[in-house]
């Protein structure tokens, strides 16, 4: 077996592997932590196929945010184990049973002759001066800069409106704010009161 | 030698995996989100294999957009099930029954 191939299905069996224990996974902190290690082999798989950029995008984005943000959300959510586990296995079968026949039908499709390596050879090895970041960026500013800005803008709104949902005005709470209290005039504060002055006698 | 055929029927079993995992874990929001994380996982595989065995770098670029919106959803998904746990205390899926009439 070739070194390439052998490395191919080291992390495959791994992905499939975390991927099966991502959704069996009794403590949701553990299928988060399954997640990060499928992500991670996926990773190591874009490597193979020349996709570096891609590959450690995939590692610093996902592993290093997205799920951090999925820890940070289960950790801090109480939540009953055993009421979200209720009926588990019951589903099962049925779920097995669609998830095995869409599985067969796409590896009919796909496992044939069609994406063989006579019908798409492997692509000629590239130069050794070739940069994977290079054109994925030469691409990505030219011909996608729209649909770049577009994801820019997409971003943003995920931001804000991320921002947005989880804020809460706490009442009760003695703070000021800011602008009324740099907004202030004498004329709220100082009142001058005209009153006759006692007589003294 | 790899063919892109092993690449595409890994991607298929990722597909098939997570959409149990969706039926299994129907009660349990997170893990349903992180199935969809393993769904988008499964078809950025087929775009890089695809753009791989083709020599088109496009497939590349629209894996960096998935990415992108991906990483967005997630975030809005995690806020939205934050604000309905301050709200309900609780993000088990029959409880959220309050549009029935």
């Amino acid at each position: 077996m070739e070194f390439k191939t052998f490395v191919f299905y080291f992390l495959a069996v791994i992905m499939v592997l975390a991927a099966l224990r991502v959704i069996t996974a009794r403590n949701p902190v553990h299928a988060a932590l399954f997640l990060v290690l499928t992500f991670f082999n996926a990773g190591g798989l874009w490597l193979l196929l020349h996709a570096e950029f891609l590959a450690v995008t995939l590692v610093m984005v996902y592993v290093g945010a997205v799920m951090v943000l999925f820890l940070f959300v289960v950790m801090m959510l109480d939540i009953n184990l055993d009421r979200l586990r209720e009926g588990f296995w019951s589903y099962l079968p049925v779920g097995a049973l669609v998830g095995i026949l869409m599985l067969v039908e796409m590896v009919m499709v796909l496992g044939g002759s069609y994406f063989g390596l006579e019908a798409m050879p492997a692509p000629a090895p590239v130069a050794a001066d070739y940069s994977n970041t290079r054109e994925l960026g030469r691409v990505l500013y030219t011909d996608y800069v729209y649909a770049f800005e577009l994801a820019s803008l997409v971003l943003l709104v995920a931001m804000v409106s991320a921002v947005a949902l989880t804020l809460r005005k706490r009442k009760g709470l003695k703070s000021i704010p800011p602008s009324e209290q740099v907004a202030v005039r004498r004329e709220g504060r100082v009142e001058l009161v005209k009153m006759q002055s006692e007589k003294d006698d | 030698m790899l063919s892109l055929s092993h690449f595409l029927i890994l991607g298929a079993i990722l597909f098939a995996i997570s959409v149990v995992g969706i039926f299994l874990n129907r009660k349990n929001l997170i893990v349903l989100l992180m199935a969809i994380e393993l769904m988008l996982l499964s078809v950025n595989m087929n775009f890089v294999a695809f753009s791989h065995y083709l020599g088109d770098i496009a497939g590349q670029v629209f894996v960096f957009f998935i990415l992108t919106v991906a990483a967005a959803e997630s975030a809005i998904g995690l806020a939205i099930l934050i604000v309905m746990f301050r709200n309900m205390r609780t993000i088990h899926v029959d409880d959220l029954d309050s549009l029935k009439g």
